[in-house]
């Protein structure tokens, strides 16, 4: 299908042809391979064209044809970078290969939401992606049909070159682009049929993969600047504590050490974001030249705290939240039919409670920012998700207006939701302005760690009725957490059930959380699907079959209204994973089935395990996916391999805990991640082939996995997991 | 403050740094060579991985002392253009995401078919344990180091 769009002309900024410079670097593979020595992949190198022209604020051709593609959005290893370049250069028909992508700045003028968050990235930038590579293709037809005199209409692209095949002429991007960018920016541009995609849909390498696999600089600790001092913060070292003095006078005359300030990133009058979640924005700062020197530097500071709110512990939250979900004040979410009543006459019912720990983001880069603030300008350069947010917060905090902030993202050294809370450059531009020097500001990972904006604690019941015949005629889920409950009330089964009760309770607490790669999902998928199997086993029926008959409900006579999925794309990727993994044979291991929507996008799963020593070992996990259009499969499969092994290890083995205030897990050798000999051996992905609207995959695989594992330590131990990380309970498995 | 010299990458380096500076601070703040990552600082997730003489150390965790008349390798000095069979291995699974830890995770690679050309797989699992990767890209992982061995 073939559409014609109305551009927006105001979205389409035309800047005139303009000479650019610096070392161009791009994609070809096919550089040197006659010596038989030299390696099956080279680095590549693109000529730098003589003169560039700029086709709007994404795309800049030069002379010679080698194309710049700016990515809007950050990069978190979501590999936004590459897919989103990849859908301007296939509507472009531009030629990969001389192709390089640049990660542009902050820039609220020319892009839209330049946010790394929700899984959300391809979904809103498809259309205008496409949008404005066609655009500037049409332009350059015009200009080579202008120059030929020809009808634009006979006029064919491929790969960065024009065809007229009547007069047998042809012109490359880079002999037109500057002609081309003196037009008029059309009014309509005509979209690709799908079925003509050359790039999308097609295995494409990350564009900076050669910088990672070379160890080039890329992300926001390896920023080095003249000039630059390195910053270390003290926060408290508990929940519910802040500064009250500090003895600086020992630490001042150690080696290297040039300043020890306080700072705090809330003053009065500042004007604060959703971003800005931080328990602790009063901080004691080491500054001085060397990292080496500054961490030494604050171990010695000498911090007195003082207690402002009651100091928390886990045992004591676990209580809390048992009595709570029993006891606390109920707030009805959605309600359809007599859910009273249908238990009442229910021949069966099922009941059971789950809970997940606070869990730390724990990127493998800790946070850092670069900053360089003087008395008119901030420079920023770093590692967020979310800068719109963060110059906002600058402009008020700073007191400088929006044209005098300037931020620049890094790639990042993984998100999950953590960068999403821009404090810790806040931090950087403040103690910039108070020592008057550019500076990076670096956390430990102790620091990070124990710093908070945790995945919160959740605890959830469900109860669900069965008639005679095993059909669940009532369904009543009650959630609560610190702070939040983890339910979605129109989601699955929601829809699919008569009579259906979901319920709210709302618990605070001063341990700061935020959102955690599939806020709540990330949760609630494992507590939903694991319950749903064990109530398909109690109304006597195979669980993917129990599920299927389920959204055939949905889908034939829908129960409500808002339900938040649609029933026959969720079938169709369980049908699928049922079809792969061989569901009806015997694997001759114990096997999980889940399956989840969330962020858009539809995710079924199937994982093998064997006990091996008395210890599950993942064997297998088959993954049927539903994101509309795949846009990139090499990526998109990383994402959803990635989001799986995530899932895995954050379910078995992580976990915050605290102890009057103080969180007992600093650093990796107290919270434990998943590592090598604990990820599956294999994992494989298929994908739901229907040509829908692309959907994001950041996220989705995550959430289901940990009830595919309960499920599976299910059939090969007979005990079922109700509460994570499992590891806590595997004693169970002897 | 003492003069040290240090060889990385085959050069001789002079730097005037207190003798409990790890090597990954040495080489980060120093010799600007920022390939080598920070992740824990007690060596326990790998990412500061280099080869010391050969065999994959923990650079945050080594004080730069424990280095002199030692040969330095960082994934700088791997190779000079990413011809290293390991390097080429990561390009061709399209191994990373983030990419954070991949530097140390290639450099815990390369130096483990440095000692055995013909890994087992349990013997790549074994090696690359110490290595977090919290992208989740440890299948990956596995088949390059596979195929580095194959090439190499």
């Amino acid at each position: 299908m073939t559409k014609n769009i109305n551009t927006k002309r105001r979205s389409f900024i035309k800047v005139s042809a303009a000479a650019g410079g610096g070392m161009v670097l791009g994609f070809n593979f096919f550089a040197c391979k006659e010596e038989s020595k030299l390696p099956e992949f080279v680095a590549p190198i693109l000529e730098e064209p003589g003169k560039w022209t700029e086709m709007n604020g994404f795309l800049s051709i030069g002379d010679n044809g080698v194309v710049t593609i700016m990515s809007p959005n950050p990069e978190i290893g979501q590999n936004v970078k590459t897919s989103m370049p990849m859908i301007i250069a296939e509507e472009l028909d531009a030629d990969w290969e001389q192709v390089k992508v640049e990660q542009a700045p902050l820039d609220t003028e020319k892009y839209q939401r330049q946010i790394a968050g929700g899984s959300q990235s391809i979904r809103f930038g498809w259309e205008s992606l496409r949008k404005t590579g066609a655009t500037a293709r049409q332009m350059l037809v015009q200009a080579a049909a202008d120059q030929w005199g020809v009808p634009a209409s006979e006029i064919t692209t491929d790969r960065g070159m024009i065809y007229h095949k009547a007069s047998d002429q042809s012109i490359s991007y880079g002999a037109v682009a500057s002609a081309a960018a003196q037009l008029e920016v059309p009014e309509e541009v005509t979209l690709k049929d799908p079925k003509d995609f050359k790039l999308i849909g097609h295995r494409v390498r990350n564009v900076d993969g050669w910088d990672i696999v070379q160890g080039k600089p890329l992300f926001g600790l390896d920023i080095q600047e003249e000039g630059m001092k390195i910053a270390m913060i003290v926060h408290p070292p508990a929940f519910g504590m802040k500064i009250k003095s500090m003895d600086d006078a020992a630490v001042k005359q150690m080696d290297g050490i040039t300043d020890v300030i306080r700072i705090n990133v809330e003053p009065e009058g500042w004007n604060p974001q959703w971003s800005d979640v931080n328990a602790y924005p009063e901080l004691a700062v080491v500054v001085g030249e060397t990292t080496w020197q500054v961490m030494k530097a604050k171990k010695a500071l000498k911090v007195e705290w003082e207690e402002e709110s009651p100091l928390e512990n886990t045992a004591a939250q676990k209580d809390l939240l048992d009595d709570m979900l029993m006891n606390g004040a109920v707030e009805v979410a959605r309600k359809d039919g007599d859910p009273d009543g249908a238990f009442a006459k229910a021949a069966k019912i099922v009941e059971k409670t789950y809970s997940a720990p606070f869990l730390a983001h724990n990127t493998m880069e800790p946070m850092n920012f670069y900053a360089n603030v003087t008395a008119d300008r901030a420079e920023l350069v770093g590692p967020i998700q979310t800068p719109m947010f963060l110059e906002m917060t600058l402009e008020s905090v700073l007191g400088l207006p929006k044209d005098k902030i300037d931020i620049m993202m890094t790639r990042m050294g993984g998100g999950f939701g953590r960068r999403l809370y821009g404090h810790f450059g806040t931090e950087a531009a403040l103690i910039s302005q108070a020592i008057k020097s550019p500076v990076k500001l670096v956390y430990t990972r102790e620091d990070d760690m124990t710093q908070g904006t945790y995945r919160p604690m959740y605890k959830v019941l469900y109860r669900a009725g069965l008639d005679e015949d095993g059909n669940m005629i009532a369904f009543h889920v009650r959630g609560t957490g610190l702070p939040e409950s983890p339910i979605f009330a129109n989601r699955y089964p929601a829809g699919a059930v008569d009579n259906y009760l979901a319920e709210n309770v709302k618990v605070n607490t001063n341990i700061s959380t935020g959102a955690w790669r599939a806020p709540r999902s990330n949760f609630i998928a494992m507590a939903e699907q694991s319950f749903l199997d064990e109530v398909a086993e109690a109304a006597g029926k195979d669980p993917i079959a129990f599920r299927l008959e389920l959204f055939k409900k949905a889908e034939a006579n829908p129960i409500g209204e808002d339900n938040d999925y649609d029933a026959a794309r969720y079938a169709g990727v369980l049908e699928l994973v049922k079809e792969k993994a061989g569901w009806t044979e015997d694997s001759g291991l114990s096997r999980g089935v889940s399956a989840y929507y969330c962020h858009n996008s539809y995710v079924a799963q199937v994982l093998d395990i064997a006990l091996e020593d008395g210890l599950p070992k993942v064997k297998k996990v088959y993954c049927a996916v539903d994101c509309g259009i795949v846009v990139n499969p090499e990526g998109a499969i990383n994402q959803i391999e990635g989001g799986i092994i995530d899932g895995i290890g954050h379910a078995m083995f992580s976990e915050m805990t605290f102890t009057d205030g103080k969180p007992d897990q600093e650093n990796f050798h107290q919270y434990r991640l998943i590592r090598q000999t604990e990820a599956p051996d294999e994992i494989e992905v298929f994908f739901v082939d229907n040509g829908e609207h692309p959907t994001g995959l950041g996220e989705p695989s995550l959430p289901p996995i940990g009830a595919a594992l309960a499920n599976a330590l299910y059939q090969a131990t007979g005990k079922r997991f109700y509460d994570q990380p499992f590891a806590n309970q595997i004693d169970l498995l002897g | 403050m003492a003069n040290l010299t240090i060889n990385v990458n085959g050069k001789d380096h002079t730097v005037d740094v207190a003798e409990d500076t790890p090597i990954l601070w040495v080489l980060r703040d120093h010799l600007k060579l920022v390939g080598t990552k920070y992740g824990c600082g007690i060596a326990q997730c790998g990412a500061c991985t280099i080869h010391l003489d050969g065999k994959a150390a923990r650079s945050c965790s080594l004080p730069v002392v424990a280095a002199t008349g030692k040969k330095i390798t960082t994934i700088e000095g791997l190779s000079e253009d990413g011809s290293h069979p390991v390097q080429q291995a990561w390009i061709e699974h399209d191994v990373a995401q983030c990419g954070y830890c991949q530097a140390g995770q290639i450099m815990t690679a390369s130096a483990l078919l440095n000692e055995n050309k013909n890994p087992s797989d349990a013997q790549i699992v074994e090696a690359m344990n110490g290595n977090i990767c919290r992208c989740g890209t440890y299948t990956r992982i596995r088949a390059a180091v596979k195929t580095a061995a194959k090439n190499a």
